[in-house]
C-alpha cells in the first residue's frame, strides 16, 4: 500500500533529478579522477554498468552537485529550489532519525543521508557560478543529442548518453513518504489525517487500549466501536455498498486476502453502475473517500492496494469522450477480467503446478486458513492423490478450525494441532504448504502471524517449505521485520474466559500490563524453498524480477 | 440512497381508547410533545433526512398546527394518508406505498419512545445482508398506578416467546402465546443448525424494523398478510429454515407447487437475491469466517433470508400503547432532553410550589398556593388557587378551578374540574366536566357517547 502516495510523490523529484544527473553526467565525462577510467572505458564500450558502478556514479553526481551548491550558496536561488524537491522527498515531518524505515533498494540510501551529511565536500570542481554551469551543460546536451540523431547503430559516446538516461529511469530512487499508517505515535501527523478526514466528511476512528511501547506506531481499534457510529445512517458522503464492505471487515466478516479484494471489486461495480457524474467531477476524485473509509475501518492489504491501483488505471485509461453508459460497461467487464484472471484462473494454474509436488503418501501440513492453500489441496484430492493434511491452527484468531471443516468435508483425512505442538508434529511432516498475504520486493513472505514460526521449525527440521501465492499479491514495499509495518487487531479478543472466570477482564486498569494481538509477521526468504505462483514455480529472491516484468508490461 | 423511513402514524390505539377517543394516538402529548415528535426526533438526530409518514386526515390536520412538530422537524415529511375506518393493518400501508420505495426501509412506529444507538440495528442489516433487522428490549414493570384499573393487572397481555441463537443476534424463532396452544414446537432442522437456542418470553417488541426492499415487492404479490407484526415477521423467521429452491437452480415444477401449497399463506416466492451474486458468493467462499462452528456446513448455512434482533439491555425503549405505559412514558420521557421544565411562556405565580420534575407547558396559568409534584401540565391550562396536583397528567387547555386536589390522575385535553373536586386515580376523559366538590377514586369518567354499546 505504500506504493500508492510515492508513485505520486516521486514524480517531481524525480523529473528534477533526472536533469541534475544528465549534466553531472556530462560534468563527468569530460575530465573525472583517474580511478573512474573503468567505468568510462565500460561506458565507451558499451557494456552495461555493473549495479555497484551505478550506484557509485549516482554518489559521485550527487557529492559533486553538493559540493558546487555549497560554493554557489548565496549566489542563486536555484540551487535551493533544486535542493528542496530532492531533499524533501523525506518530508518535513518526518524526523531525519528514523532508525528503521521501508526503503526501496540501491538509491535511496544516497537521498536520505543527504540532509544529514551536507559537510562533505570532496572539492574538487572549479567555482563556477551555478547559471554557467547550466548553460555549459545545457549547450554540450544540445550537441550530444544532434551528434547522436546522425549516428543510429553507433554503439560508442551515443550509447553513454543512452545509457545513463535509461537507468536512471528504471532504477530511479523512489523516494517515498512513509506512510500515515506507520506514524501513529507522530501527534502532527495525526493532525494532518484528521485534517484531510473532515475534510472528506469520514469520521476519524479513535484508537483502543493501552498500546505496547515497540507497536505504539500503529493503530489499534476496538470492534466495539465501529466507525458507523460517528456516520449518519442512511449514508450519503460514502456509498451504502462501501459502508457494508467496511462494516464486514472490521467485524471480520471478510477476511482472507482474496476475500478481501474479490468484496472490495465486488462493492466498486456497485459504486461504479450508481454512479452519475456530476459536471466537474471524476469517479478518479471520488474514490479517495471511499479508500479513506475502508483504510479506517481496517487497514488495507497489499492485494488490495494493487487492485485500487488497477481500477484507478483503467479509470485514468478511458477516453474523455467516451458516453457514461459505455465507460461504466468498459469498467464493470474490466474488473470482472481481473477477478478472473487474477484469482480464478491463477488459482488453477497454481493447482495445477502445485500437484506435481504433492506425492502419494505425503503428510503435508497447512498453518492457518489460506483460500488458496485449501483449494490446492481440494483439487489435488479431487485428482486422486493420497496424501493427508496437518492443521496447525493459533489463538485468538483459530482459523484454523474453518481449514479442518473444509478439508474434512472433501474427505481428506486431517489432524488438527496448535502452534505449540509444531516442533512434535514436524517429524512427520514431508511438506509445509503456507499461504501468503504478501510477498515483499526483497523476497520476504508476509503472512497470518505464526507463519514465520512453522517456516522456522520446518528448516530446522529440514522439511521444504512452499508458498503458495498468486501474482497480483506482489508488492513493491520491503521489509525485513514484522515490527515497522503491521496491524494491531483488537486487544479484547486475548481475553478468554474459562469455567465462568475472565481473568483479563480489567487488564486495562493494570498500568503496566499491554495486550497486543498482532495480524501479520514477514518470514525471511531464506526459509521459503520455492514460491509456487501463476507464472510458475520460482526461488523467493524472483520476485522483484516478476515486479519488474509486471511494471514493463503495464 | 441506503434506507427509506418509514412511520406509521394511522394506528387507533386500540388498547387505551379512552385516552384515544379525540386525539388520535400520534398525537397525544407526552411531556408535552406529542407522541409522534419522539419516533421523528430519533430519526432526525441518526441523520435521516426524509420520512415517509402514513397517517390519517386527521393527524394530518393536526399535525400542520401543531407548532412543535412545525418547528422542530427539519426532515422532510412526506405524508400519505390512508383511510381511518378501513382494517389497514401495517402491511397493507406498505403495499399502499409500494411505489414510494426504491431501496430498504426502516419501518418505526408512531408510539416508540428510545434512546437506542440506532446504528446498532442497522449495523445488523448492513453487516450481514440480512433480509430483517429489528430491536427489542427487556420489558420494565410498570410501577405507577393506572386509574380506571381494577385489580390484577395484564391477565390479558399475552406473552411473546422470542428465539435466538448463542451470540443473541440471530432470530430463530418468533411466536405469540395465542398461536401456541398446543405448547411451543421447534423443527428439528433448526434444531439441527442451531443446537443452542435461547427462549426468552419478557421482551418488548419495539415495533422498528429493517427490511429489504425485496421484502415490500412480495408483500405486493402476497395480499394475504395485513400486519407486520403478527404475519410477516413469523413469516420471515420461518422461512430462514423451510427448503427453499434456489432460485438460480431450474425449478421442478410439480415440486414447486407441492412446497408452496404447504406453506399455505403464500403464492409466490420471496426472491432473495442481488446483482453480482456469483461474485457474493466468491467472496464468502474465500473468507475464512463463519458464523457457528460444530458442523461441516457453511457460514450462515447456506441460507439466504436470515433475521436478525439487537435486544437492548439497558436504555430507554417504550411502546406507548396501552395507558400504563402511557403514564410511564410521561414520566420518563422528558428525562431524554435536556430542556426547561417550565415553558417560558407560562405564567406561574411566585407563590407555587412546583416539584423539580414536573413539566409546565406554554401559555399556562397557574395561580398562588398551588403545589405541583411529578406532574405534567399541557398547554393553556389554567390552574386556579390552592390546587394540589400529584403525580398527575394534565393535557392541554384544561380548567381546574379552586381548591381541587388531583392524585394520580390523567385528565384529558379541555376537561373542566370544578371547585373543590377531590381526584384520585381517576381517568377525565376529552372535554368532560367534574362538577364541584366531586369526589371521585379510581374511576374513568368518560362521556356517554364513548361508552359502548352493548
Amino acid at each position: 500500500m505504500s506504493a500508492e502516495p510515492s508513485v505520486a510523490s516521486s514524480s517531481t523529484p524525480a523529473t528534477q533529478h533526472k536533469k541534475t544527473t544528465r549534466g553531472g553526467t556530462r560534468h563527468f565525462t569530460e575530465g573525472g579522477p583517474v580511478k573512474k577510467d573503468g567505468i568510462q572505458q565500460a561506458k565507451t564500450e558499451g557494456k552495461e554498468l555493473t549495479k555497484e558502478e551505478k550506484q557509485r556514479l549516482r554518489k559521485e553526481k550527487k557529492q559533486q552537485k553538493k559540493s558546487k551548491e555549497k560554493k554557489d550558496e548565496k549566489a542563486s536561488q536555484e540551487s535551493e529550489k533544486e535542493k528542496k524537491p530532492v531533499s524533501s522527498a523525506s518530508p518535513a515531518s518526518q524526523p531525519p532519525t528514523q532508525p528503521i524505515t521501508p526503503k526501496a533498494p540501491s538509491a535511496v540510501p544516497t537521498l536520505v543521508p543527504v540532509p544529514a551529511s551536507e559537510t562533505p565536500a570532496p572539492a574538487d570542481k572549479p567555482a563556477k557560478s551555478k547559471a554557467e554551469m547550466k548553460a555549459e551543460r545545457r549547450a554540450r546536451q544540445e550537441a550530444e543529442r544532434a551528434s547522436k540523431q546522425g549516428k543510429k547503430g553507433e554503439v560508442g559516446q551515443q550509447a553513454a548518453p543512452g545509457k545513463p538516461k535509461a537507468p536512471p529511469s528504471e532504477l530511479q530512487p523512489v523516494v517515498k513518504r512513509l506512510p500515515e499508517h506507520v506514524q501513529v505515535d507522530n501527534p502532527e501527523v495525526l493532525k494532518k489525517l484528521a485534517k484531510k478526514l473532515e475534510r472528506q466528511q469520514i469520521p476519524l476512528r479513535s484508537d483502543y487500549g493501552y498500546k505496547v511501547s515497540l507497536f505504539s506506531h500503529l493503530h489499534q481499534y476496538s470492534r466495539k466501536a465501529p466507525l458507523t457510529q460517528q456516520l449518519s445512517i442512511p449514508s450519503t458522503v460514502i456509498h451504502p455498498a462501501i459502508v457494508r464492505l467496511g462494516l464486514q471487515y472490521s467485524q471480520g466478516i471478510v477476511a482472507g486476502s482474496n476475500a478481501r479484494s474479490v468484496a472490495l471489486l465486488h462493492a466498486f461495480k456497485q459504486v461504479i453502475r450508481d454512479y452519475t457524474t456530476p459536471p466537474n467531477e471524476e469517479l478518479s476524485r471520488d474514490l479517495p473517500n471511499q479508500f479513506n473509509f475502508l483504510n479506517q475501518c481496517r487497514p488495507l492489504s497489499a492485494s488490495m492496494g494493487n487492485a485500487i491501483k488497477y481500477i484507478k488505471k483503467e479509470i485514468s485509461n478511458i477516453p474523455s469522450q467516451c458516453k457514461e453508459e459505455e465507460a461504466k460497461s468498459k469498467l464493470l467487464n474490466c474488473i470482472d477480467r481481473y477477478i478472473d484472471e487474477k484469482i480464478n484462473l491463477a488459482a488453477k494454474a497454481i493447482a495445477k503446478s502445485s500437484i506435481e509436488k504433492i506425492s502419494d503418501g505425503d503428510v503435508i501440513l497447512v498453518y492457518g486458513c489460506s483460500s488458496l492453500v485449501n483449494h490446492i489441496l481440494c483439487e489435488a484430492f479431487e485428482k486422486n492423490r493420497k496424501f493427508r493434511v496437518i492443521v496447525v491452527d493459533s489463538r485468538p484468531r483459530l482459523e484454523g478450525r474453518e481449514a479442518l471443516r473444509r478439508l474434512v468435508q472433501r474427505g481428506i483425512s486431517c489432524t488438527y494441532v496448535l502452534i505449540s505442538a509444531v516442533s512434535y508434529i514436524l517429524p512427520e511432516v514431508s511438506k509445509v504448504f503456507l499461504g501468503a498475504h504478501a510477498l515483499l520486493a526483497n523476497g520476504y513472505v508476509m503472512s497470518r502471524v505464526g507463519t514465520s514460526q512453522i517456516a522456522l521449525v520446518a528448516k530446522a527440521f529440514n522439511v521444504p517449505v512452499l508458498v503458495c501465492c498468486e501474482t497480483y499479491k506482489f508488492c513493491e514495499r520491503v521489509q525485513t521485520d514484522s515490527f515497522v509495518s503491521n496491524e494491531l487487531d483488537d486487544p479484547d479478543d486475548l481475553i478468554v474466559t474459562r469455567k465462568g472466570k475472565t481473568q483479563l477482564e480489567h487488564w486495562q486498569e493494570v498500568p503496566s500490563l499491554g495486550l497486543l494481538n498482532l495480524v501479520y509477521d514477514v518470514t525471511p526468504p531464506d526459509f521459503v524453498d520455492l514460491v509456487i505462483t501463476d507464472l510458475g514455480m520460482i526461488p523467493c529472491t524472483s520476485v522483484p524480477v516478476v515486479l519488474r516484468v509486471k511494471n514493463v508490461d503495464q | 440512497m441506503e434506507l427509506q423511513a418509514v412511520l406509521m402514524a394511522a394506528g387507533g390505539g386500540s388498547r387505551m381508547t379512552d385516552l384515544t377517543y379525540n386525539t388520535p394516538k400520534a398525537m397525544l402529548p407526552v411531556g408535552n410533545k406529542p407522541l409522534m415528535w419522539y419516533p421523528l426526533n430519533l430519526l432526525e438526530r441518526v441523520g435521516f433526512e426524509e420520512v415517509i409518514v402514513i397517517t390519517t386526515k386527521e393527524v394530518q390536520k393536526m399535525m400542520s398546527t401543531d407548532p412543535k412538530m412545525k418547528l422542530d422537524v427539519k426532515m422532510k415529511l412526506d405524508v400519505v394518508c390512508i383511510q381511518e375506518d378501513g382494517d389497514m393493518g401495517t402491511a397493507d400501508a406498505l403495499r399502499h406505498i409500494q411505489q414510494k420505495i426504491k431501496t430498504d426501509i426502516l419501518v418505526v412506529s408512531c408510539d416508540l419512545i428510545t434512546d437506542v444507538a440506532l446504528h446498532e440495528v442497522v449495523d445488523l442489516f448492513r453487516a450481514h445482508n440480512a433480509t430483517l433487522a429489528m430491536l427489542m428490549s427487556k420489558a420494565h414493570e410498570f410501577t405507577e398506578t393506572v386509574p380506571g384499573q381494577k385489580g390484577k393487572k395484564k391477565t390479558g397481555e399475552q406473552r411473546d416467546f422470542v428465539g435466538v441463537d448463542q451470540s443473541g443476534k440471530r432470530l430463530l424463532f418468533m411466536a405469540n402465546e395465542a398461536d401456541l396452544e398446543d405448547g411451543l414446537s421447534i423443527r428439528k432442522s433448526i434444531m439441527r443448525k442451531h443446537p443452542r437456542m435461547h427462549i426468552k418470553t419478557g421482551l418488548v417488541d419495539a415495533h422498528l424494523y429493517c427490511l429489504k426492499k425485496a421484502v415490500v415487492d412480495f408483500l405486493a404479490d402476497n395480499k394475504s398478510i395485513s400486519s407486520i407484526r403478527g404475519e410477516l415477521l413469523p413469516y420471515l423467521v420461518r422461512k430462514q429454515f423451510s427448503k427453499t429452491i434456489n432460485s438460480q437452480k431450474v425449478k421442478d415444477d410439480t415440486e414447486d407447487q407441492n412446497q408452496i401449497k404447504n406453506d399455505g399463506s403464500t403464492n409466490h416466492e420471496l426472491l432473495i437475491s442481488s446483482r453480482d451474486e456469483p461474485l457474493l458468493k466468491l467472496a464468502q467462499e474465500r473468507s475464512c469466517w463463519n458464523d457457528h462452528r460444530g458442523d461441516m456446513s457453511e457460514a450462515y448455512h447456506g441460507g439466504k433470508l436470515r433475521c436478525y434482533v439487537h435486544i437492548m439491555d439497558e436504555g430507554l425503549c417504550y411502546r406507548v400503547n396501552t395507558l400504563a405505559a402511557y403514564i410511564e412514558a410521561n414520566r420518563l420521557a422528558p428525562k431524554l432532553f435536556e430542556e426547561p421544565a417550565v415553558h417560558p411562556s407560562a405564567v406561574i405565580s411566585e407563590r407555587c410550589q412546583m416539584g423539580s420534575d414536573s413539566i409546565i407547558g406554554a401559555l399556562c396559568q397557574v395561580a398562588d398556593k398551588t403545589s405541583i409534584k411529578r406532574s405534567t401540565i399541557g398547554n393553556s391550562t389554567t390552574v386556579k388557587e390552592k390546587v394540589k396536583v400529584t403525580n398527575s397528567i394534565i393535557m392541554h387547555g384544561v380548567t381546574i378551578e379552586e381548591g381541587c386536589n388531583i392524585q394520580g390522575s390523567v385528565i384529558c385535553s379541555n376537561a373542566v374540574i370544578g371547585r373543590g373536586a377531590d381526584l384520585k386515580y381517576c381517568l377525565v376523559g376529552n372535554g368532560q366536566r367534574i362538577e364541584q366538590e366531586a369526589e371521585r377514586t379510581n374511576e374513568v369518567i368518560v362521556g356517554t357517547d364513548q361508552l359502548m354499546e352493548i
